[in-house]
């Protein structure tokens, strides 16, 4: 046997394991402008318990962002996602004139100058994507889901947490993501593909929801089916914590999941009311929402002195 | 701004929910600290530099137990939190 037919049949004896979860990681940055240019140049980390995301906002404007899986520890995942994005642009550190960490590792990240909390950050960064008119912000992250009132210029009123349990996060749908074997950037267009819509699954654990989904399965449920009855579950859920706070005209849905619509358009169902649209990734707000803040930090004290 | 600190499970929903506004300028010389026999509350400065009560974050996801000693079964009419502070800040969703 020759050696090419040898690791032919070893790569058929343990074909690479799929990972249907894993989402599309990204950098994007504006190529038609040059950071070179900025007179400030600010940068917010958000390291959440998913994903973790490094946003650079040159004179108060977005410029660039890298997104990607949060690692093993939270110091290096806020390196990578910084690193992943200055190598590209030809970037140094010392270029930045100031940076704020955010999510739940924000604490952890080396080089920041300031830890603000994503609840501060995500309004920020949606009064920055969806307009001064956003006033109900709904943050459907990796293992939270929040929900926040602000003000026209994006300062928090009232907000609401909900970190007991990760159903109706971004973690649940990589879970059934994977259960199904379907990749989880399709989820939401097949969670439409059925002749009825289900009910939605009961269990408002992730752990129950899975033996649930799987229960379906068996009872004659296509996937398409199984799928949209999680969407149901996810979007009945994030609604009831909407509920307690209220929601007013001015719906922004920021985090991973907003990127499902399958979730997003159930949600707007249920409330009757269409969120406002944006043409920037979801995934960034807290970032996006932590270098603004670093930038009206910098203005002050530009002021000041 | 009215900041909810708690959870929502399959018994209920358990939030404090606090009035931060009112925390700035504390009228009742920060009487939430001690009040609470389990030591709950906390002064921070929060994302706008005010420095406002909160709940610790360790306590935020057993407060249906935590309180139960201020809350005996039968429902309550005062707690010592809700009392001690008398600008209002402090409400209980449960
Ligand atoms: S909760 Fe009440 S007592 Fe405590 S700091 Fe705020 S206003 Fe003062
Ligand atoms: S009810 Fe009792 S234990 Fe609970 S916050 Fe108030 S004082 Fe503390």
């Amino acid at each position: 046997m020759n050696a090419e037919v040898a690791a032919a049949s070893v790569a058929e004896a343990a074909p690479e394991k799929k990972e249907f979860w894993r989402w599309q990681e990204n950098t994007v940055w504006d190529e038609n402008k040059d950071w070179r240019d900025a007179k400030i140049i600010t940068c917010g980390i958000d390291v959440g318990s998913v994903s973790s995301q490094a946003v650079l906002v040159c004179d108060g404007e977005l410029y660039g962002y890298n997104s990607m899986r949060t690692g093993n520890n939270s110091p290096d995942s806020a390196k990578n996602a910084l690193q992943g994005i200055m190598d590209k642009i030809g970037m140094k550190l010392e270029d930045i004139n100031y940076v704020v960490g955010t999510g739940y590792g924000r604490v952890n990240v080396p080089f920041a100058h300031k830890a603000i909390t994503e609840i501060a950050c995500h309004a920020r960064g949606a009064n920055y994507m969806g307009g001064n008119k956003v006033r109900t912000i709904l943050d459907m992250g990796g293992q939270d889901c929040k929900a926040i009132h602000c003000d026209e210029k994006g300062k928090v009123t009232n907000f609401l947490m909900n970190d007991k349990c990760a159903a109706g996060t971004g973690r649940g749908m990589e879970v059934i993501s994977d259960l199904m074997q379907i990749p989880i950037a399709e989820l939401g267009p097949r969670s439409f593909d059925v002749d009825v819509e289900p009910e939605a699954v009961s269990s408002i654990c992730v752990v129950f929801a899975k033996s649930e989904a799987l229960g379906l399965l068996k009872a004659g449920y296509t996937k398409n089916k199984v799928i949209a009855a999680y969407c149901q579950a996810m979007a009945e859920r994030v609604v009831s914590l909407l509920e307690r706070i209220g929601v007013e005209e001015g719906f922004f849905i920021t985090g991973g999941i907003a990127k499902n619509p399958g979730v997003v358009k159930r949600i707007e169902r249920i409330l009757g009311i269409k969120q406002v649209e944006t043409k920037i990734d979801s995934q960034i707000a807290g970032a996006l929402g932590a270098a603004l803040f670093g930038y009206t930090l910098m203005q002050k004290q530009a002021k000041a002195a | 701004m009215i900041a909810n600190y708690g959870y929502k499970d399959g018994s209920g929903e358990y939030y404090i929910s606090i009035d931060t506004d009112k925390c700035i300028d504390c009228a009742a010389d920060r009487a939430c600290l001690t009040a609470c026999p389990k030591n709950m509350f906390e002064i921070i400065t929060d994302d706008y530099d005010d420095e406002v009560a909160w709940v610790k974050k360790e306590c935020t996801r057993t407060l249906a137990y935590s309180c139960t000693e201020c809350k005996p079964a039968g429902g309550y009419t005062s707690l010592p939190c809700t009392t001690a502070c008398t600008p209002g800040a402090i409400k209980h969703s449960w």
